[in-house]
This record gives structure tokens, sequence and C-alpha cells, in this order.
């Protein structure tokens, strides 16, 4: 039996031409370009000037901010630039940019950390200075989530869902690095003082449960759960409520509901700053899609420009029509392939054909489909009706902040309403209404 | 480098089912399809005669609306085949082929257009067209003629009018079963309304429509549960389950709870509101035929709770994920 949610949608889970491609190391390119903002909360200031030499690893931006996470050089070299560039979300944001001296000399400071030894808070702030954050797409910073959840859980679970299609990052992960998981977890263990971890992984992804098996402990502190196959799975709500059968209360945090979520490579991120020291400067990217010659698995250094990830995969096998970061269903798209890999970016796909059918003159047949798909148990038709006529009032009463902006009702929709869309102009609309209240 | 000047920026998600409103329309059309061949077989060629006069009309009815109001043109998602079919298909063999063309003009400019086309109609255009044809013709749409009889195509027949086995087993004070046994009603060799009378022609397009996803099980299982259960509780006579299936088998209920009572836009889309609305329908239907002056109650049962779905929709919206029953305020704990 596989635990699961009610809802949800069974797209081509795409990930058949990656699964079986083994994490290619990408050589470090000649320079990288860190911007300012890899996640969510206040962005980084620079911590050198341009001219500098820094060392692998070392810490280049920071602030005094509680939710952000620091920035380290992910090569070592001379930084050549501090300037506004594009970042993945379309917007001109801060970067370093430091040119790579082929050294990976690294920073003096690091060195491998005892979990054993050390206290709760010290570990916490380990954390904060290796600068991890949710390495699932958010990029939340993981030491917040941690404060917020600390003394107030007794459920740690590890995300291995990789519910968006196209993507195999955590899936190859899982099957070459399943020490580091599971290391991960029981530095998460000993942090929250619990004595059980558990970890989803989708159904799609069986045969990583053999190799798994054989790097769990002995006493079952860390508990493999199969998880149905579908999507959005590994949303975090939706996560909790398969393996625990809890909700999290609306507009509360998981922590409300005596839980916190970590990736699986976040986890692996927790594990090897403990055995190494080494701050987050490599990310596992899955390149993929239609318009990609040879699809792969690649390991690169964060700041890595996505052209050259496209260049090791062989480059467009046809000029793209959609370039995104992130999965089909929750990616965003890019405007140009000069952008650099952060650390929440765990896939770049391409696509040459039109995967999303649109109409012309879109019109609700009243299908109830949406609802039906909607893991929120929301009524997604109503919301964008709502949306279009902006009502703010009904809006509110249809819980319009709740959606979790999964795209499932816009993917089953037969009359191809660009529901999600209409959705976070209704959001806009309610927050913009709340504010003004206040 | 490759050319990225076709790099196409739109909102999440990026993929999508290739399911579409046509898509939907024609497996509903194709699921039509063993009811017309059954009824071609009973009743002749006269059967396709009159689905493809339907079926013209519609689509040129909903040419017109558009083109005279300067609207996009809406007949290529191929909703009005559908209406066209179905109102063939609750429509007497005998009756002339003008009378189809009123019923379209009705269903698909009054019924659909005026109420702002495809998904906001709030009754069922066929159903309605056909209520429609009933109140103001009632004599042509009742001439019921036996299974098997030679038809002209084209010109309106000279017909003796026969009873069907609904209104044999209606009729006040007789408590008998109808002569055509259970397994004619299932066959459809019977008499009664063009495609209404094969009820396994009509579950085997049900079964499709449940493989393709059309329809899920929630409208039509609630509708013949209901009028089972009420038929085997209260029966006329004392054959309770023999009287039960000839009351599943047989007029339009098939029909209506398969394809008329999961029609999109006037049915709820919340699932407990889909069962509300089959039980409702299931009760109207039952009551119909108990104590109504018509043999047949599926159509305005179903009309009535058309009427009804808006309100049901609304009292049955799911409860989200992650509900919290508001505290009562002490001091406004949160707002
Ligand atoms: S309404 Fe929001 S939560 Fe529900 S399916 Fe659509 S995007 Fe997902
Ligand atoms: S899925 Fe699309 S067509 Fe169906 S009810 Fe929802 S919005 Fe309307």
């Amino acid at each position: 039996m596989a635990f699961t949610f009610k809802g949800g949608i069974h797209p081509d889970d795409g990930k058949r031409f990656t699964a079986a491609k083994q994490i290619e190391l990408l050589n470090a390119p000649t320079h990288v370009v860190l911007p300012m903002t890899m996640h969510i909360g206040a962005p980084c200031a620079p911590l050198v000037k341009v001219g500098d030499h820094v060392c692998l690893g070392q810490k280049i931006a920071d602030t005094e901010a509680p939710v952000s996470a620091p920035i380290h050089a992910s090569v070592s070299g001379t930084v050549t630039e501090i300037a506004p560039k594009l970042h993945p979300n379309g917007s001109m944001v801060q970067c370093i940019v430091i040119e790579n001296d082929f050294q990976d000399e690294p920073d003096p400071s690091i060195h491998a950390l005892d979990p054993d030894t050390l206290t709760t808070d010290e570990m916490v702030a380990a954390i904060r200075e290796a600068g991890i954050v949710g390495h699932g797409g958010a990029a939340f910073p993981t030491h917040t989530k941690i404060l917020s959840a600390l003394n107030k859980i007794d459920n740690i679970l590890i995300n291995g869902a990789e519910c968006e299609p196209y993507i195999t990052s955590d899936y190859r992960i899982l099957l070459e690095y399943p020490w580091e998981v599971v290391g991960g977890a029981k530095i998460l263990l000993r942090m929250f003082g619990l004595n059980e971890v558990k970890l989803g992984v989708e159904m799609n992804k069986q045969d990583a449960f053999p190799v798994l098996k054989e790097y769990l402990p002995q006493d079952e502190s860390i508990k493999l759960c199969p998880l149905t196959t579908k999507y959005p799975q590994g949303a975090e709500k939706q996560l909790i409520y398969a393996l625990t059968g809890r909700e999290v209360p609306s507009g509360k945090l998981p922590a409300d509901a005596g839980c916190a979520v970590f990736n699986v490579d976040t986890a692996a991120a927790i594990y090897r700053l403990f055995a190494t020291g080494m701050p987050v400067i490599r990310r596992i990217v899955t390149v993929a899609g239609s318009a990609i010659a040879n699809p792969k698995n690649l390991e690169v250094r964060v700041g890595t420009p996505i052209d050259q990830l496209i260049a090791a995969c062989g480059g467009f096998s046809e000029p793209p029509n959609k370039l995104l970061m992130g999965g089909p269903m929750m990616g965003i798209s890019l405007v140009s392939d000069e952008v650099p890999v952060i650390k929440g970016t765990n896939a770049i796909l391409a696509f040459c054909k039109n995967e999303c059918v649109t109409a012309k003159n879109p019109v609700c047949i009243r299908c109830g489909k949406c609802l039906a798909a909607c893991p929120m148990r929301l009524a997604p038709t109503y919301i964008y009706n709502y949306a279009l006529k902006r009502n703010v009032a009904e809006l509110e009463r249809y819980n319009t902040l709740d959606c979790i902006e999964c795209g499932a009702c816009t993917y089953v929709c037969p009359g191809k309403l660009p529901l999600v869309q209409g959705i976070r102009s209704g959001k806009q609309l309610v927050t913009d209404e709340r504010r003004k209240r206040k | 480098m490759s050319d990225l000047t076709k790099l196409k920026v739109s909102s999440s998600p990026h993929i999508r089912t290739s399911d579409s409103t046509r898509q939907i329309m024609l497996d509903v059309v194709i699921a039509l399809m063993p009811s017309l061949a059954i009824s071609i077989f009973v009743f002749g060629l006269r059967s396709l005669t009159m689905v493809l006069t339907s079926v013209c009309g519609c689509a040129f009815f909903e040419w017109l609306y558009c083109r005279t109001l300067r609207k996009p043109v809406t007949v290529s998602d191929c909703s009005c085949i559908v209406t066209g079919v179905l109102l063939a298909f609750c429509m007497p063999v005998a009756a002339p082929l003008w009378l189809v063309l009123i019923g379209d003009a009705f269903a698909i400019i009054v019924v659909k257009m005026l109420y702002g086309g495809l998904g906001k109609n709030f009754m069922n255009p066929a159903l309605a067209g056909r209520a429609f044809l009933m109140a103001s013709f009632p004599v042509m749409m009742t001439l019921w003629t036996k299974a098997r009889t030679a038809l002209p195509l084209f010109v309106t027949p000279d017909v003796v009018t026969a009873a069907t086995p609904l209104s044999a087993l209606t009729e006040s004070g007789n408590f008998h079963l109808p002569d055509a046994t259970l397994l004619d009603l299932a066959l459809g060799m019977t008499g009664g309304c063009l495609g209404e009378t094969s009820a396994l022609a009509l579950i085997a397009g049900g079964l499709y429509l449940l493989y393709r996803r059309v329809i899920t099980l929630h409208i039509p299982l609630s509708y013949l549960g209901t009028v089972a259960a009420l038929t085997f509780l209260f029966p006329h006579g004392n054959a309770p389950a023999s009287f039960m299936l000839t009351h599943l088998l047989s007029g339009g209920l098939m029909l209506g709870a398969i394809f008329m009572a999961t029609d999109y836009s006037s049915s709820p889309v919340t699932k407990k509101g889909q069962i509300i609305y089959g039980v409702g329908c299931g009760a109207i239907t039952v009551f119909i035929r108990y104590f109504g002056s018509y043999s047949e109650g599926v159509s305005y049962a179903i009309l009535i709770m058309n009427a009804c779905t808006f309100l049901i929709e609304k009292v049955t919206m799911p409860t989200k994920f992650g509900y919290v029953k508001p505290v009562k305020a002490k001091g406004g704990d949160e707002k």
C-alpha cells in the first residue's frame, strides 16, 4: 500500500529520458555568476570587492536578516564584477561574478563537523553559515525552517516524491548517494531529538528502494514510505497528509501540524556539510525536454550559466519554443539561456513543440474536473471567474489564498482556461485588499 | 549559439492534458452510436434521417446565431452535435422532420446561446427542446410506432399509435407488467423514442464514457439507484424485482441517467452535489411515473433538477484542505 492524498493528476512523468542516466560531473566553468537572491527572503550584500581573491567555499555575501541564506564562492579565483544581471526569475539582480583559476583551493575555515559533539543551536548555526536552502525548488532557508519547527514537531519527513514530470535529480541522488540522504536524516533526528524519520518516495522510483534499504539503520529510525505516483505528491502539505494523515491548518506552517519536511537533496547537503564542512556550492540538475539533444543529469557548480549545461547535453536538437527552470508544472519560463544555475535549480527543460495546448477561445464547460483535481479542495473555476470580475468578497469566500499554485487545475481543464494565472491575479487582489484594510 | 528568438514566456504549468472540449463532445457522440445502430435496426433507416437532420439543424442554428450577432463561431467545439443527436433520440421516429428542426432551433438558440453558449446554459438544451415540443405538439410527439415497422425516410409517415411498454406500465389502475419481456426491453425491441429503447446499447455507451473519464459514476449511479430503490420498495403488484427492472429498462431512464443528467453545463460540478442531484432526479422521476399524467418522468425530473443545480452546487462546495473551525472570538484571537 502506498500513501497518498485526495485529488491530483497523472501527467506523463517524462522521466524515462534521464532516469537511467548516471549523474555526470560538469567541469567547473571559466566564471560563475552568483545572484544575491537564490532563496526566499532578504537578499544578501556582497562581502567581497572586485579584484579580491576568493577561495572555494568562502562566504562572499551575507545579511543580518533572519530569513535569508549566505552565499559562497563555488570556484576559487578572482572577483571580476559585481553588477546587476539577469536572474532566472526575469528581473535584474545584483550578482557577483568570479573568474575561475581552476585551483579549487578550499577556504581555510572549511573542516568537517562532528554532529555528536555539537549542540542543536550550534548545528543550526552551522547550517545557516553553509547557506543551505530547500533544494526542492522553493529554496526556503533551511535554518529558518528548523528554528520554526524546533520543539514543536514530532515528525520529520524527507521528501523524495519528486512528483514533477521530467525531473530525475532527486531520484539519481537516492540511487547514487543514498548514504548522504540517510546520513542527513540521522543528523536531523539528532537535531530535533526525535527517534523517527519518514522518507517518502513515489512508486515510480521503486528501484531505489532496495538500494536505500541497504543504508537504512538497523533500529528502524528511518522508515521508507512508498507514495502513490501522482502530482502534486511532493507538495509539502500533500506529503504531510499522505505520511501522517494530518492537514496543515489553512494559513499555518507545517510545524503547526507537528511536521517538518526536508527535500532529499537538502538532507544530502546537510550530510555533506557535516562530513566535509563544504557549504552549498554544487547542485544536481536534470537537463531534458524534447528540444535537448542528449538529456542528462549533471552535477554542476552553483552559478554556472545554463547555456553550458545545455551545451554539455549536445545543445538543442531543434530551436526551443520554451526554456524552463524547474519542472513543467511549477517551473518558471526563462527569457534567455544566459542565466545561472541557482541553489533551487533542479532542472533545465527545453521544449520544442508547444506542449501546452491552448485554445483560441477558452470556455469553461463546467465539467468539474478542476475541482476533482485540486489537492487543496478548492473550486478553481469559481475562483477564476471571480478573479476576472475582481470580486474580492467572493474570492475570500472561495479561499483563494489557500491555492498552492500547483497547476493541476490548469493541466486537466478541457476548456483550456488559464486557471492558475487567473487565480494568481485573484490572490493579488485579495492581499492588496487585506493590506488596505489594515 | 542556437536560435532562442522563439522562446515563449508564459505562466506555469507548461504542460496540459490533450483532452479538449471537442474531444469530450466527440466521445459522447461515439458513445451514442451503439444506440443509433440499434435504433436503425428497430425503426429502420428513418432513425438515421432524423438524427442527421437534427445534427445539421443544431449546427446550422448555432452558426446562424454566432454569425448574426458577430460572435466567434463556436460550432467547432462539437457540442451542437451532441445536442442534435440527443434531441433526435428523445423524439418518436414517426415525428415529422420539420418538427425536429423546430426543436433544434429552440434548444440551440433559446436554451443554449441566449444564456451565453456552452457551459452557461442552466438547462439541458436537448431536454428543454423536447419539453417545448411536448407542450406545443403533444400529438405528434407521441406517435409511437411498433418496433420493426417500415417507415418512409423523409415524408411524415401515417402511423397507428401503439402503446409503449412504459405507458402500459404507468397507466393508472394497471397493475400488470407490460407484454414486452425484460429481454426485449434490454435489447430495445419495443416501441418508444428513437434512441432510448435499448438499455444495453446505452449502458455500453455509458461504459465507454466512464472509461474515457468523460463522466463519473456519481450521477448515473445515484439516479438509477434511487429509481431502483423506490420502485423495489413501493411496487405496483407483487413482483417487486421484475417491476423494478421494468422501470429501470423502460422509457428514457437509461438515456436520461447516462447522457442527459450528466450534461456538464446543467449538473453540479461538485461530487457531493452530483449525488444529491442524481437522487433528486431519481425521486422526481418515480414520483411523476407514479402520480403524474405523463407516462414519462425522466425529462421533467432532469429539467427540474437542472434548475436546482446552482443551489446544490453552492451548498456542497468541498471543505478546503486544512480547514479549521473558526474559534469563537474571545477578544479577537486571530483575524
Ligand atoms: S486551485 Fe491552486 S491548489 Fe487547486 S489545483 Fe489549481 S493551482 Fe492547484
Ligand atoms: S476543468 Fe475547466 S472546463 Fe472543467 S469546470 Fe474546471 S474550469 Fe471549467
